[in-house]
Order: structure tokens, then C-alpha cells, then sequence
């Protein structure tokens, strides 16, 4: 019944390019909506444990500026958009024209807190109407919500619902990165994508990539 | 008197339980919704955490069942442990914390309740086999990192916005 058991190198292949799709229009809206050149990284899909999980975006207690969405659909699963407190500094700065902002101390001001939610829903936006147009399957995003938080604390919602079913997670792991020239492009944030076990098969149909 | 100060943490993941004795201390971090809770005998200064995920393993639908991962299942064996380190259940007390609601959404979904319906199963589950329960940090919407030291019986809890404290 469990999928992830079943899954080959075709059917991670396949995942790759889906994260590739997708956060590359949302980078391209990125690009557009900061006039910055954005770019992506190819996204690294693997199975995790919920502790590997929690390592992926520098451990449980990295404080993170993190956007949650539930897809329903054909597809459902969980959603996150991940940014380092810095970074997302950097970008709602630069939106808003308020060099004050800062995801450091609290209480936020009402337009920084709006510019990240509207950014969150840009992006994931995007991101999942090239999954969807790709694939051909209904994907109805939920509205995102925002948080200021452990990264663990804020992903550890998405796996609850997965750990019902299992004790891993199929994560399609996304970078985005602004092109700073001093800056290697290290400080960056990451889309996670993890699909409930059930939609594999929705997916790989979809494309006609068989599952057995 | 000397002070010893022992750095080694026991750190305990998600759905993950263990135990410490002194000087050690014992950690979990990054608790959103899930709860860290600590049982403790004092006397014998022995302590096991476990990190829940969900309220009740009927929810379960994997083949094998991980017991640190339920409310229900994992306040009972974490018991057993201690009791197989020398504690004494009519000695053992408790102090917990998270359950937080992470993301503040309209939306009716249960899973969106999971953090007050964990804290009520640990709840339940500490009553149910009799072990008082001293202190508790649960709520609200923060996450949390939390450090238990057998040694004084304080769990440290230390969050983003509001610091550190100790109950």
C-alpha cells in the first residue's frame, strides 16, 4: 500500500523535474516581483526520515520565515516556502521600501507581514499552477499562512499529517537563490513539496509513467 | 562543593523517545504542535523524554507501529523504561510542553487542532496511570526547544520570541 516502497530512479526523475518546473516559474515571479535576477537550484529529491527532514533547512531550531499551504485536489500534500529571517529581511526591505523591517523582533508592521503572505501566495502560486499545467491534475491550493519560527516547529505540520501513513516523507526540495555578487549565493530559500503517499500514483499516471 | 558542568545532551528527534541519568541532560527542539513530555523520579534523578507526534495510535496506518510516535503509546513505554532504570512509578511526576498551533488558520481542518489534542492525550494518559503533573508550557503559537536536567527537575523551555524559562 505504501507507495515509497514501489518508487524507482524513473519515478525520482520525474519528481526532479516536476520541482524543476515549478520553481522555476515561481523564481521567474520572484524575478518580477523584486526586479532581481533569482535563481534556482535543480531540487534534490530523496526519502527522509522526519529527523532527516528536520535537518534539511539547517535543523529544528533554525529560527525561519516560513509560508504553509495544504494542496486538495488530485494531488494533496503540504507546501512550504522557506526563507532565512535574513533573506526574508533582504526581500520585504525591498518590497515595502522600509529598510526598519526586521523578522527579528516583534511585532511585525501590518505591510511587511502583508508583503510576505502576498509574496508566499505569488510563489507557491506559481509554483503549483506549472504543476498543474504540467500534469493536467487538479491542484487547489489552500490560503498560505505565515509564521516566524523553528523550522521544525513550522514543518513538523506537513509531516503530522504524513506520519499517520508513515514513518518517511517523499520531499522534492527546491533552492532559490538572489544572485549577489559578493555573496555566493549561499543564503537562500527553499520550497518543500511533500506529496501524501496516495497522490505518487495521481501524479505518475498523469504522465503516464508507469508505477508498477 | 564542586559544580560539574556536563555538556553531554541526549537529544531526542521526532517520534523519538529516550532516557537520561545525571549529569546528563536530556533535548528535544524545534516542538510545534507536537508534545515533549518528561517523566522523572527525583529520588533516583532518572528522566526519559518522548517527543509525540499524534493523540492516539489508532490513527495509525502504517505496518509497524512506532510507539514514541503516539500520546498513548508513548507515555506508557516511556514508563516501562524508567522503570527498567530503577525509577519508581509512585515516585515518577511529569512536566510537558507544546501543543502550539503554529499557523493561525480558519480552515476546520482537524489536523490544524492536533497541538490542544495531543497536549489533552498526554493528558489523559498521565492520569490515566497516575503520575502528577508538576509544571506545563503548552499552547499558543510558538515553537519550542526543550531541556530537562534530572539533576535540579527544571526543564528549560526556550522559544524565537520569548526567550527562556524554566519551570
Amino acid at each position: 500500500m505504501n507507495f515509497s516502497e514501489k518508487i524507482t530512479l524513473l519515478h525520482l526523475d520525474v519528481l526532479k523535474e516536476i520541482g524543476n518546473i515549478g520553481a522555476a516559474h515561481a523564481a521567474t515571479a520572484l524575478s518580477g516581483l523584486l526586479g532581481k535576477k533569482i535563481d534556482m537550484r535543480v531540487p534534490d529529491v530523496k526519502m527522509a526520515s522526519f529527523n532527516e527532514m528536520m535537518e534539511l533547512a539547517g535543523g529544528s531550531e533554525n529560527a525561519v520565515v516560513g509560508i504553509y499551504l495544504r494542496i486538495e485536489g488530485d494531488v494533496k500534500g503540504s507546501m512550504f516556502f522557506i526563507l532565512p529571517i535574513e533573506q526574508a529581511n533582504r526581500f520585504i526591505r525591498s518590497l515595502i521600501h522600509d529598510e526598519s523591517f526586521d523578522f527579528h523582533t516583534p511585532p511585525y508592521s501590518e505591510i511587511g507581514l502583508s508583503a510576505m503572505q502576498e509574496m508566499g501566495n505569488i510563489l507557491s502560486g506559481s509554483y503549483l499552477s506549472a504543476l498543474s499545467d504540467f500534469t493536467g491534475l487538479k491542484i487547489y491550493p489552500t490560503v498560505p499562512g505565515l509564521s516566524v519560527d523553528m523550522f521544525g516547529a513550522i514543518i513538523s505540520i506537513g509531516l503530522i499529517e504524513l506520519s499517520q501513513v508513515s514513518d518517511s516523507v517523499i520531499v522534492i526540495n527546491t533552492s532559490i537563490y538572489e544572485e549577489v555578487m559578493s555573496d555566493d549565493g549561499a543564503v537562500k530559500g527553499q520550497f518543500f513539496l511533500l506529496p501524501e503517499p496516495d497522490s505518487f500514483e495521481a501524479i505518475f499516471k498523469s504522465l503516464g509513467v508507469p508505477t508498477t | 562543593m564542586i559544580v560539574t558542568h556536563s555538556n553531554e545532551v541526549i537529544k531526542v528527534g521526532i517520534a523519538q523517545m529516550d532516557i537520561v541519568k545525571v549529569p546528563k541532560t536530556i533535548r528535544t527542539s524545534g516542538l510545534g504542535s507536537c508534545v515533549g513530555a518528561v517523566i522523572y523520579d527525583e529520588s533516583k534523578k532518572v528522566a526519559g523524554m518522548v517527543h509525540v507526534m499524534l493523540p492516539d495510535s489508532s490513527l495509525n496506518r502504517t505496518a509497524t507501529v512506532n510507539t514514541a510516535k503516539f500520546a498513548d503509546t508513548g507515555i506508557a513505554a516511556l514508563v516501562d523504561l524508567l522503570k527498567q532504570q530503577g525509577a519508581h512509578h509512585l515516585k515518577l511526576k511529569a512536566k510537558i510542553a507544546g501543543g502550539a498551533q503554529m499557523f493561525q488558520f480558519t480552515a476546520d481542518k482537524d489536523s490544524m487542532r492536533i497541538g490542544p489534542r495531543n497536549v489533552e492525550a498526554v493528558k489523559a494518559q498521565l492520569k490515566k496511570l497516575g503520575i502528577p503533573l508538576i509544571a506545563e508550557d503548552t499552547g499558543g503559537n510558538s515553537g519550542r526547544t526543550i531541556e530537562f536536567n534530572p539533576e535540579t527537575s527544571l526543564l528549560q523551555v526556550r522559544t524565537v520570541n520569548k526567550g527562556v524559562s524554566e519551570i
